[in-house]
């Protein structure tokens, strides 16, 4: 059944991507390429002619003739695994287990072996659930959302695939197929940004977030190969087993000691911060907003950007051991969620803001994990991926009824011609800013608890920068509300006249993700967070002994439980107050706060301060060393010189089809012959 | 098996040349003649290679199918012989060559000649392989730059002859070296049999190491070629024909990384350690170096071609880690960049066939006349930038993880290679293929034809076969090449013992 769940999305994405597709309509003639062109009146293809192919945004302006097997196929397909993956999560609610599964042996080399394998425990079935039902939902979403679109087969193809590596990832059983399913989904996120390739802006993104990705991958793959240094594998089981033993070590990194599971535990969480775009390495996920809106609710929203959450659970054995490293977690945590809720403040186009959000809950999720409350961050991954996915979908429903329209201030007055979608978002809001009893109240004001629960230095800073940024969140979130849906329209009467609730192959799926928003903190606080708690988890995670964050979660004082709540009213209130009491507000404090709006509005300019700090001295040294390095002093003084010495000799006098080989032929010989002649000598001695 | 089947590999293309040569007239019959010729006898070597394939015993870390006949008597002798290190490589250049001769289907300057020349190199090269005498080796090694030289030199680009020229200076000056050094190690020992010089007990004198170490190095660095005597290759490469760069990429460059398998490492082993920070410096800066002049460059050619030198420099940075992981990965990796960056040169070849440009700026947007050549493409971008799942991985990953263990810094530097080839790679593909199809000559290009996705189908499926499942290769390779670190650990232990002597 495991593998059931694992393959059936890559047999889709197979068939889909291979057989659905035109990939091979176009095939050509020998003919055709080297044959006269000029004959060429007749060719098929012209209608297909870059004209033809002006085709753009939401895909609601394309024409698609082609059949519609392909999405079926592998949004069934998806629907099965979502299926069985429930049933393995609810069998873990039953009694929890642990299993492995060796499928394969993959890189194995002297004392080094992997596999391609299956490892089944709490932590996995909990994200199987997460991965199949978000992918199957947005699936089921995008047979409407794209229905327009000319390549939605390679679409669906993309999305299934990509479902396939996130699912390797997250039932790896060593670093390195983790490190696979971790690159796959890589891969997948650029195909899908990229997926309108005609737009350059798509392009740019796509590069981005694969570049950007990469650079914690260099953290990811130094840290394997640290991970083998000190331990001889970079197999789970050995290794958690072997992690005690090596608290204490060093490992000479660089050219320091450091401490090994610290250097370690940092190493690999540099991964973590490319792929959940923590600090630092948070420049992509905002511009991966290019992709279709779908791929922007499943790829970076609910999965693959937890991928760093669970990689940092999932080891767990080592972090516990490592408390510098965890510091390093809960501050980076920290300073994202607060930096990215202060760039959400002010962002215009509707995804931009929802993708900020997203950022700065991934800094709560870490936050959490630093603290060592794994569980708590789970669970926040969980409930997350369900408002998150909601939201998404949500405001790609009213992009869609906006005739792609995504900038907020030309939306506004939109509540009364989509009433469900409406209020399809007022849910993912309630459960975003932690409205009591939705999910995000549990999992979210639980982080902010456990916070204050570690009663460090860091934990103290971190509490306190997590309930300003639950602040900020309240209020962009109704910030994003009201602009919308509420006030005065400010679109064209041409848009407004055809603003239309979504069909129902896109409403159903938000009800699925709306009901989660507002029942999966009730439903599953017990397991994850609760009394329940440590035999659900089970030996999914490892905590020490004296790890009793869960237990000081639950007994922080009142005011503390109080915070976050009083945080979101607040910022609810400064919402009403700027967008629907006093509109003349928000521009008020924009040109009082000129500085400070431009700071925020340019994300605090760290595309360009990466920009001159990397790209363009990369270019620049790039073409020194090119023209400068190769060109003017290797073979300034090597080839060119000599060989200009050399041609000055001989010139007219050779012609290099004959000449330099016959000159080459007869160095060789003349070379075999004092060889000969060596070898009669030395024979002779 | 006592027929000399590794003779017969590496002799059966010259019987195609013989075909070729009698064959009479100038006319399209002929040379279609020649093709045929030449595509059969390429495939018949190819499955007789087979039996070398699946004769060998991978268990085993000696030569296998050795033969021994004397040549010169007591001076050196004909010996023929595989282990696991040369084994693929013996199969790479069988596998490949096929494909080559289809790849230039439509090639009309001197067709016989041509055929020919690629049929004579496919003798030298798998020679090259199975010699396991110095002198056999070194005619081999040597003559193999004749063919090269020529299909450069006649069926080449328009710069032909400046590339050419700097072809031949730069492995003269190598060859030169490698030859006095090969001279000195007869003189020495009294043989040339490289088995005997193998398991040579006590080996060179260390001061004799440093300097046959050097004189090798000097061929097999330009061969590799490593950085600062790289500068040949991105000009042969980018006048070369299509199957000529192909060949110079997927194989003629692995054979510096097998001499020094072959050679520097076991025969040298104290010179070996004692360069290895050397090498080291020279390897990081071919990764990082190479990967930024690589992100500049405007011909699609001699991007590909300095990312050879990139990935060129994981595989010394392998072999000279001197670990059973850093050595299988550098094998690994030449396998795998024979497979990618041949295919990387078919995939150039394929637009270049319809354009006759390599500029990047002369293209763009051809997904959307050509979407089985994107999706080719994209599969061997990726290849090339070291995906999981894809064989370039794998030798990646492996040399990284080996350098790790003698040296974090190394391994530091090198990890950026990770990151550089993602961009040229990535940017490269965005440009020839993303973006709307707007330049008027592009408007009727057609997409590719059966006969070329015959030619890269079957590179695609080892790309992705063997990054699912490598152990076909690293089961071969791994005794070999824990044998041949045998000899390298020895001299550290005695180099240990000696400093340890010394302090007391």
């Amino acid at each position: 059944m495991y593998q059931a769940i694992v393959f059936l999305p890559l047999l889709g994405a197979l068939i889909a991507g291979l057989g659905g597709t035109r990939i091979f309509s176009m095939l050509g003639k020998d003919a055709d390429v080297y044959g006269d062109h000029a004959a060429h009146g007749h060719d098929p293809h012209d209608s297909h002619d870059a004209a033809a192919h002006g085709h753009d945004d939401h895909g609601h302006h394309g024409h698609y003739d082609g059949p519609n097997w392909p999405m079926y196929l592998t949004t069934g397909l998806l629907l099965v695994s979502a299926l069985l993956s429930w049933i393995v999560f609810l069998g873990f609610l039953h009694e929890g287990h642990d299993s492995r599964m060796e499928i394969a042996r993959w890189v194995t080399s002297g004392a080094l072996t992997t596999s391609w394998g299956i490892r089944m425990d709490t932590l996995t079935a909990v994200m199987l659930v997460v991965v199949t039902t978000v992918s199957a939902l947005v699936h089921v979403y995008s047979l409407g959302y794209m229905s327009h679109d000319e390549h939605q087969p390679r679409f669906f193809a993309y999305l299934s695939f990509f479902t396939f590596a996130m699912l390797m990832l997250v039932t790896a059983d060593n670093l390195l197929q983790m490190f696979f399913g971790w690159e796959g989904v890589g891969l997948a996120s650029y195909l899908l940004i990229g997926f309108w390739y005609q737009r350059p802006s798509a392009n740019a993104a796509a590069i981005k977030a694969f570049v950007v990705n990469r650079v914690g991958d260099f953290g990811f793959i130094l840290g394997i190969a640290a991970c083998y240094k000190i331990f001889g594998t970079i197999e789970f089981e050995p290794l958690f087993a072997a992690a005690s033993g090596a608290a204490g070590k060093t490992i000479h990194f660089l050219s320091w000691d450091f401490d090994a599971l610290t250097t370690i535990c940092l190493l690999l969480f540099m991964g973590a911060m490319g792929k959940s775009a923590q600090f630092l390495l948070h420049t992509w996920l905002p511009d991966a907003m290019e992709g279709p809106t779908p791929v922007s609710a499943l790829i970076h929203a609910a999965t693959m950007v937890t991928a760093g959450v669970f990689l940092v659970a999932r080891m767990s054995p080592l972090y516990e051991l490592a408390p510098v490293a965890r510091e390093v977690v809960v501050i980076i945590g920290a300073v994202t969620a607060f930096f990215a809720a202060t760039v959400g403040l002010v962002q215009n186009d509707i995804k931009r803001v929802i993708a900020y959000s997203t950022c700065s809950q991934l800094g709560y999720m870490f936050v959490a994990l630093g603290v060592g409350a794994y569980g708590v961050a789970i669970f926040h991954l969980f409930t997350h991926a369900f408002f998150k996915a909601l939201l998404f979908l949500g405001s790609g429903s009213v992009i869609h009824a906006m005739s792609g329209e995504q900038d907020m201030r030309k939306m506004g007055g939109l509540a009364p011609h989509i009433r469900i979608t409406w209020a399809l978002m007022i849910i993912g809001n309630l459960a975003l800013t932690g409205f009591p009893f939705t999910a995000g109240y549990f999992s979210k004001d639980a982080i902010i608890e456990s916070a204050f629960a570690a009663h460090s230095g860091v934990g103290t800073m971190a509490f306190w920068l997590l309930v300003v940024s639950a602040l900020f969140t309240s209020f962009y979130s109704w910030r994003l509300a009201f602009l919308t849906f509420h006030g005065k329209p400010r679109a064209s009467g041409e848009v407004m006249a055809h603003v239309h609730e979504s069909p129902n192959v896109m409403l159903v799926p938000l009800y699925v993700l709306a009901a989660g928003a507002l029942l999966a903190g009730l439903v599953f606080q017990n397991y994850f967070i609760g009394h329940e708690e440590a035999t659900f988890w089970g030996k999914a995670i490892t905590r020490l002994a004296d790890n009793e964050i869960i237990h000081h979660m639950h007994s922080v004082p009142g005011w503390v439980k109080l915070a976050p709540m009083v945080a979101m009213v607040l910022g609810f209130l400064t919402a009403l107050l700027f967008y629907i009491i006093n509109t003349a507000l928000p521009k008020y404090f924009a040109e009082g706060l000129e500085p400070l709006y431009r700071f925020l509005l340019n994300k605090w300019y760290f595309d360009e301060l990466y920009d001159f700090l990397f790209v363009e001295p990369a270019k620049r040294l790039g073409r020194f060393l090119w023209k400068k390095g190769d060109g003017a002093v290797i073979d300034g003084f090597g080839p060119d010189g000599v060989s200009a010495r050399v041609l000055d000799v001989a010139r007219g006098a050779v012609r290099l089809q004959s000449g330099y080989v016959y000159h080459y032929a007869f160095a060789m010989l003349l070379g075999v012959a004092a060889l000969i002649t060596w070898f009669s000598f030395a024979g002779a001695h | 098996m006592s027929w000399p089947i590794l003779s017969l590999v590496t002799f059966l293309p010259l019987v195609g040349v013989a075909a070729i040569l009698f064959a009479r007239g100038d006319d399209a019959a002929a040379d279609n003649y020649a093709r045929w010729t030449a595509l059969w006898t390429t495939l018949a070597t190819f499955i007789l290679s087979l039996f070398v394939l699946f004769g060998f015993q991978s268990g085993l870390s000696g030569f296998q199918f050795t033969e021994t006949h004397d040549w010169v008597p007591g001076l050196f002798g004909y010996r023929m012989g595989v282990d696991g290190i040369s084994m693929p490589f013996v199969i790479l250049t069988t596998f490949l060559m096929p494909l080559c001769i289809l790849a230039s289907w439509y090639v009309t300057k001197r067709v016989k000649e041509y055929m020919i020349a690629f049929l004579v190199l496919e003798t030298l090269m798998i020679g090259v392989f199975c010699a396991l005498d110095l002198v056999l080796f070194y005619l081999f090694f040597e003559a193999g730059l004749i063919p090269m030289f020529l299909i450069i030199g006649v069926w080449g680009g328009p710069r032909r002859v400046y590339a050419s020229f700097k072809f031949f200076l730069y492995t003269l000056l190598g060859s030169v070296l490698m030859l006095l050094a090969v001279i000195a190690m007869y003189w020495h020992t009294g043989t040339t049999d490289i088995e005997k010089l193998l398991a040579l007990n006590p080996g060179f004198p260390a001061g004799m190491q440093i300097w046959l170490w050097l004189a090798f190095f000097a061929s097999f660095a330009v061969k590799m070629p490593m950085w600062p005597v790289h500068t040949w290759l991105p000009d042969a490469h980018v006048e070369a024909p299509t199957a000529g760069s192909v060949i110079l990429a997927a194989i003629l460059l692995k054979m510096g990384g097998y001499g020094f398998l072959r050679f520097s490492l076991p025969m040298f082993p104290d010179a070996s350690l004692y360069f290895q920070p050397l090498v080291y410096v020279l390897s990081l800066i071919a990764i990082v170096y190479t990967s930024l002049v690589a992100l500049m460059q405007e011909d699609m050619k001699k991007l590909i071609a300095y990312s050879s030198v990139a990935h060129m420099g994981f595989v010394t940075m392998g072999i000279f880690s001197m670990t059973r992981q850093g050595v299988d990965g550098a094998v690994f990796q030449m396998v795998s960049h024979g497979l990618v960056s041949g295919a990387l040169f078919l995939c150039v070849g394929v637009i270049y066939d319809r354009m006759h440009t390599r500029e990047i700026a002369a293209y763009g947007g051809l997904v959307n006349r050509m979407p089985l050549y994107a999706a080719v493409f994209m599969l061997f971008t990726m290849a090339n930038v070291g995906l999981p799942g894809t064989s370039g991985f794998v030798g990646e990953f492996l040399t990284i993880l080996g350098a790790y263990q003698s040296s974090s810094w190394v391994a530091f530097f090198a990890a950026t290679g990770v990151i550089l080839s993602a961009g040229y790679a990535l940017w490269l593909y965005r440009r020839v293929v993303y973006g709307v199809l707007d330049k008027p000559a592009l408007a009727h290009i057609p997409d590719m034809t059966p006969r070329e996705l015959m030619t890269l189908g079957p590179l695609l499926l080892l790309t992705l076969y063997y990054g699912v499942h490598p152990t076909p290769i690293l089961d071969v390779v791994g005794p070999s090449v824990e044998n041949l670190l045998k000899s390298v650990q020895a001299a550290a232990a005695a180099s240990q013992q000696a400093a340890a002597v010394l302090i007391k």
